[in-house]
């Protein structure tokens, strides 16, 4: 298990201050959410913490190593990402075998039919799902998938950007389960983006509350059903989440 | 009074598959706002790009689709794309794929806006701004200027929306219309779709996988499930829904101070789709 601290991120696009100063701990083991404007920045920090964009400043440490300091390979069994969109994340002419064994190729793994299979399994589909290309897949099948792969190289730490947002419920309860056990079995780190308070509330330890580029509060699972927020964005995202709930 | 929108048994069948993707669809719409609510696969979208007459290559049949005074089984292509985009439009899901990817994002509402209404470009430009404005885009001048792939998620989405309602139109099927927002947001872009019904009368057909959605902010509410409609309900009665999949699918959301085991699933059954194969 290892835990993720960001410090001091920030990155300018063009004119644009994307994110100023951002900051913040995850403990090993923890699910962190990241939750907040649209725009605000939330997916911006997850491709610069993950280095799929590399132009930035400041720190972001995996366990004790800063990920500028890993080459790409080590980085890729450090940490991987799965993003939000089922449909555009898998190539549409590649089979599932090709999308599992080709990190393995690249990483000179052994066993791999072992590894596939067992990757497959972990997300609760059958080995024979090798065979099938994207379009003869139910969405949340694909999301397994982009899951699975994530999976293949053994990581510590997953960056999740709103995995079941382009889910039906009972597809996200699915992969919420999934997500939820294999924590448990294997000591994920998790840092979570949605826009759904219910999903942080019952996924996530701790949460920030991010808008324009910068976090305003970080806050624990509970503080959301008594909207203890104190910082006036956080308690209205909070408050208008309860709203759309219907629970006050 | 007269529906806006009329439908009476309509099926679609993609070419190439042996299947119906949509069967025995039945509904009619007046100034008010109706969700459609189901799985991933069920239909949602094709009964909407069946009314938008969206769908090159696919059978599409019925006993009765008209819109306002306007046959839509009928009526030539060349008509049709009078009506497309002007009195009626569709918010396509996928708000990334639906935008020209080499167009700056405010360029493209307002050449879509002068494909209908004549607007000299001066006008279309300040008509667009005021609808990024009123989508609560922050900085409309700026996002005007990005292309598609320098706006988040949700800035797309609601690029997407800002053009649909350039026109005025009489009828808006809204296909996911919020579900990449942060929830002040959705409940601004709600009530500016609400206010649009309340206001100037239009139908709104809302498609969405959201059921605190459909429960809050519409009339009425289709499931579907396998193509089909299996229950229809009024929104603010859907937590006594009667249907074993719709109180699946009520039962398999996470709540704010839920208890965080695991969540129920769907169990499916064949005997939910009447008249199988
Ligand atoms: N390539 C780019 N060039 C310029 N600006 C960009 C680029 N990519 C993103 N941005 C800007 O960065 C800001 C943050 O975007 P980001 O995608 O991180 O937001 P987000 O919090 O994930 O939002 P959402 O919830 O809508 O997905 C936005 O204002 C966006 O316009
Ligand atoms: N162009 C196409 N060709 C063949 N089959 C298609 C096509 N588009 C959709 N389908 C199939 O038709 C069925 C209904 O699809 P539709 O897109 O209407 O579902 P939906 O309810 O909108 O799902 P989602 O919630 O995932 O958007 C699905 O089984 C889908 O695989
Ligand atoms: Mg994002
Ligand atoms: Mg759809």
């Amino acid at each position: 298990m290892k835990p993720v601290s960001v410090k001091n991120l920030s990155i300018t696009l063009g004119a644009a201050q994307i994110l100023p100063d951002v900051s913040f701990d995850v403990a090993a083991g923890e699910c962190f959410g990241l939750v907040g404007e649209s725009g605000s920045g939330k997916s911006t920090v997850l491709r610069c913490a993950s280095m799929l964009w590399s132009i930035w400043d400041g720190e972001v440490r995996i366990g004790d190593q800063s990920v500028r300091d890993m080459d790409v390979m080590e980085r890729c069994r450090t940490l991987q990402m799965v993003f939000q969109d089922p449909y555009g994340s898998l190539h549409p002419r590649q089979s599932v075998r090709t999308v599992l064994s080709e990190p393995l190729a690249i990483h000179g793994l052994d066993n791999r039919q072992d590894r596939m299979k067992a990757a497959l399994s972990d997300v609760g589909l059958p080995s024979e799902f090798l065979d099938r290309f994207p379009h003869q897949m139910s969405g949340g099948q694909r999301q397994r998938v982009a899951i699975a792969r994530a999976l293949i190289l053994e990581p510590d730490v997953l960056f999740l950007d709103e995995p079941t947002s382009a889910l039906d419920v009972s597809v996200q309860a699915e992969i919420l389960n999934l997500l939820a056990r294999l924590r448990q079995e294997k000591g994920f780190t998790y840092i979570m983006v949605s826009h759904d308070l219910a999903v942080v509330d019952h996924m996530c330890e701790r949460f920030a509350v991010m808008q324009s580029g910068r976090i305003v509060e970080v806050l624990d699972r509970d503080d959301i059903v008594a909207n203890r927020a104190k910082e006036p964005y956080a308690r209205e995202l909070i408050g208008a989440s309860l709203a759309y709930e219907q629970v006050v | 009074m007269e529906p806006i929108l009329s439908v009476k048994n309509l099926g679609v069948r993609y070419g190439g598959s042996a299947e119906w993707a949509v069967r025995g669809v039945s509904f009619d719409l007046g100034r008010e706002r109706l969700g459609i609510v189901g799985e991933s696969g069920s239909g949602k979208s094709t009964v909407g790009r069946a009314i938008l007459r969206l769908l090159p290559g696919a059978e599409v049949t019925a006993d009765r689709m008209r819109f306002e005074e306007l046959d839509l089984l009928d009526i030539p292509e060349r008509r049709m794309l009078k009506v497309r985009g002007a009195r009626m439009s569709m918010i396509l899901q996928d708000p990334k794929f639906s935008l020209n990817p080499i167009e700056r994002c405010g360029d493209q509402i307002a050449e879509a806006y002068r494909t209908h209404v004549r607007a000299t470009k001066r006008k279309a430009r300040a008509k667009t701004l005021e609808m990024l404005e009123a989508v609560q885009i922050r900085e409309p001048e700026r996002v005007y200027d990005l292309y598609p792939h320098e706006v988040s998620g949700g800035m797309g989405q609601r690029v997407m929306i800002a053009m649909m309602l350039m026109t005025d139109p009489d009828l808006v099927i809204a296909d996911e219309p919020t579900s990449a927002l942060d929830v002040t947001v959705r409940l601004e872009v709600l009530r500016i779709l609400d206010g649009l019904v309340r206001e100037r009368g239009i139908g709104l057909v809302m498609i969405s996988h959201d059921l605190n959605l459909v429960r809050n902010f519409c009339d009425r509410v289709l499931i579907m499930y396998a193509g089909q409609v299996v229950e229809v309900l009024d929104a603010r009665d859907l937590d006594q829904a009667t249907h074993p999949y719709t109180q699946g699918l009520i039962a398999a959301q996470p709540r704010i101070g839920g208890d965080r085991g695991p969540l129920p699933v769907l169990q499916r059954r064949d005997s939910w789709v009447e008249g199988a194969a």
